[in-house]
């Protein structure tokens, strides 16, 4: 397959090229007629492919909420190319088995390059570490029990001695269950519509374990889906002496706050909740000053009977790979509070460095991953075209910039919008 | 030798009936003793009794410290292969946190002037044990490449209830002496193990048995160093 993209402008050029592709690699100039397809993007806007370092895909297990095929699939109209999918499955990803199998359905679906987190604990419960070496061996990039975070301290030591020997990052949402039993933000707003909360110092008092766990240990430790203003003060102060922490915030964390719950629209409910303006402004600065590494979507399918609920009963989170790179630019580029090189970092080679990946190449020889984005023309966002097969999403009826062009993988395309 | 000897137990002593550690030893001295020899779980507990005993004390083994008289048949085994113990290189792999064995030899092999290397999975590496004059590897190719001895250690099963390693299976295929990773070692090294050894988990049972192994000679070597201790404790008892 031979693939031609002309009058591509790439990101981090002024002017446009053309991108020539060939047996799934960066390739220097052939001629047309060579060509199997040749696409005109006229103009538009070529990233590297992006690098999700937290979703959830379901499967196995959850296969009513979304598979692994579709959900790659709405990755890829992300314009992800690599994507790593968190554990919690049913049966947990604990086991080489379960990798295996992940391995095998995404080679399959062929829409996303899947790196999988294995479960940092067997059973994502907590007390026993799981067989890392062995899952390394079937495909994973890092440990993470995600939303069942390691509360005994003793473990979590264990744990990233563990996750060391294999040179795997420990990836850890920050949560302390036993401050956390509420389903949002605990402040203003949870007060007046009488919605138990959930306190910052839930995460904090997580964080402050895990950096001084990772300073005393010298292993590096990364902090999940961050949502607050101190946890950001303290990874930064961290990263300032030497400590090997990193730390990735989603989409939701500075584009929405808790006052989004007040109608109790389950579409607004995930771990860590919306936050504060204040907090909003803190990740914000945090993205802009460095301290935070990634933006991951932390894209969390579920079934409309499991969010048309009572906000209390509903499950946490929200998808996130259709909307991520558009919010990214919109709220954080066109804002003028960071650059479109440092968007990318955020969304490629930061996250592929902390796990290191290797993505995110655009040389000759490099995997011929990309993505292309119209950036001049407002869109607006609409939950039913989404390639997921849940709906759960806040963004519906969104104005926004950076739509989704074309995707290609390994020189594949794997979403294009037939213009 | 010509000694009598009697044993005591935990279980069949009054230890367990409340006594203390240091009426149990002084009741036992009191019987005319010459030689207390102590096993005991508890790091220091020989060093605790013996200032007030009048019989001398043998440690051997003291929970996580140390195992003198295993080094010291240790370095008898290995003293009758190397001409010299001047820049050989020894390899020591698996538990060294809970390892008593370890210990004793890194202080006797410094000693004699051996390079010590260390290896297991980081969740049984002490803090600071490269201060006692050992070097920590990366892995456990690169602690027995090049080494003269290698020494394998027994992991207990049960520390897989601590989280210290996740299952057997893993422990055997990234931290056991593989016949692969004994290659690495010189053509002549050898193999050794405090005993008792988990088959198929620290070591294969081919690498138990195979050529480079010198287990077995290094229990007989243990009587003849155990022998030697006590004989030359009671010459220095009789002097005075
Ligand atoms: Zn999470």
């Amino acid at each position: 397959m031979k693939l031609i993209l002309k009058n591509a402008k790439k990101f981090n050029e002024d002017k446009t090229s053309n991108i020539y592709i060939a047996d799934g690699k960066f390739a220097a100039e052939f001629a047309e007629d060579q060509a199997d397809r040749v696409i005109d993007l006229k103009g538009a806007c070529v990233t590297p492919g992006l690098v999700d370092m937290h979703c959830h895909l379901r499967e196995p297990g959850g296969e009513y909420k979304e598979t692994i095929k579709t959900g790659t699939a709405s990755a890829a109209k992300g314009g992800y190319t690599s994507i790593c999918p968190m554990p919690n499955t049913n049966p947990v990803a604990d086991n080489a088995a379960v990798i295996s199998g992940i391995m095998k359905k995404a080679k399959e679906a062929d829409n996303c390059r899947v790196y999988p987190i294995g479960a940092a604990t067997k059973g994502i419960d907590g007390e026993l570490i799981s067989e890392m070496g062995l899952m390394k061996e079937a495909g994973i990039v890092a440990v993470s029990d995600d939303g069942h975070p390691i509360k005994n301290a003793g473990i979590m030591r264990k744990v990233m001695e563990y996750a060391s020997d294999f040179d795997l990052p420990v990836l850890n949402h920050c949560e302390d269950k036993s401050l956390s039993e509420g389903a949002m933000n605990e402040g203003t707003v949870s007060t007046t519509i009488g919605i138990r909360g959930i306190p910052t110092a839930a995460e904090d008092i997580m964080i402050a374990r895990d950096i001084i766990l990772s300073e005393y240990l010298n292993i590096p430790v990364h902090i999940c889906h961050v949502s607050t203003k101190g946890g950001v003060r303290m990874i930064r102060d961290a990263k300032a002496r030497g400590v090997k922490v990193t730390c990735e915030t989603c989409p939701h964390y500075f584009t929405l706050t808790d006052d989004c719950c007040e109608t109790y629209d389950t579409n607004f409910k995930m771990h860590p909740p919306l936050r504060t303006e204040e907090h909003k402004q803190a990740i914000i600065e945090g993205i802009k000053d460095g301290t935070i590494d990634a933006i991951a979507t932390d894209n969390a399918p579920h079934h409309a009977d499991e969010k048309v609920c009572e906000f209390s009963v509903a499950l946490n989170g929200i998808l996130g790979f259709e909307t991520a790179f558009a919010l990214g630019y919109t709220y954080l580029v066109k804002t003028g509070e960071i650059s479109m090189a440092k968007l990318i970092d955020l969304m490629c080679y930061g996250p592929s460095n902390i796990l290191k990946l290797g993505r995110g190449g655009m040389n000759i020889g490099d995997d011929a991953d990309l993505a292309v984005f119209d950036l001049e023309n407002e869109f607006t966002f609409d939950k039913e075209k989404m390639l997921s097969k849940s709906r759960n999403t806040p963004y519906d009826g969104w104005k926004l910039y950076g739509e989704t062009l074309l995707t290609v993988m390994g020189g594949k395309v794997t979403y294009e919008k037939l213009c | 030798m010509g000694s009598a000897s009697a044993n005591i137990s935990t279980s069949g002593s009054s230890v367990n009936k409340g006594e203390s550690l240091l009426d149990t030893a002084r009741t036992i001295d009191m019987m005319g003793t010459d030689i207390i020899i102590m096993r005991h779980n508890q790091s220091g507990a020989p060093h605790f009794i013996a200032p007030y005993l009048k019989a001398s004390v043998v440690n051997a083994g003291d929970g996580m410290n140390e195992h003198p008289t295993q080094a010291l048949l240790d370095m008898l085994t290995m003293y009758e292969r190397f001409d010299t113990f001047e820049g050989k290189n020894i390899a020591i792999c698996g538990d060294i946190y809970h390892s008593r064995v370890v210990r004793s030899n890194a202080i006797g092999l410094k000693k004699l002037g051996a390079n010590v290397s260390v290896y297991g999975p980081k969740t049984m590496m002490p803090i600071g044990i490269e201060n006692m004059g050992v070097r920590i590897a990366d892995s456990v190719a690169d602690c027995i490449k090049d080494a003269d001895a290698v020494m394998g250690l027994r992991v207990q099963l049960e520390r897989q209830q601590k989280s210290l390693f996740p299952s057997i299976a893993e422990y055997a295929k990234f931290y056991a002496i593989t016949p692969e990773m004994l290659a690495l070692a010189k053509p002549d090294a050898f193999l050794m193990h405090p005993g008792p050894c988990n088959h198929g988990v620290e070591l294969p049972t081919a690498v138990y048995d195979c050529d480079q192994s010198v287990i077995n000679e290094q229990v007989t070597n243990g009587v003849a160093v155990r022998m030697a201790v006590l004989y030359l404790l009671m010459a220095r008892r009789n002097q005075l």
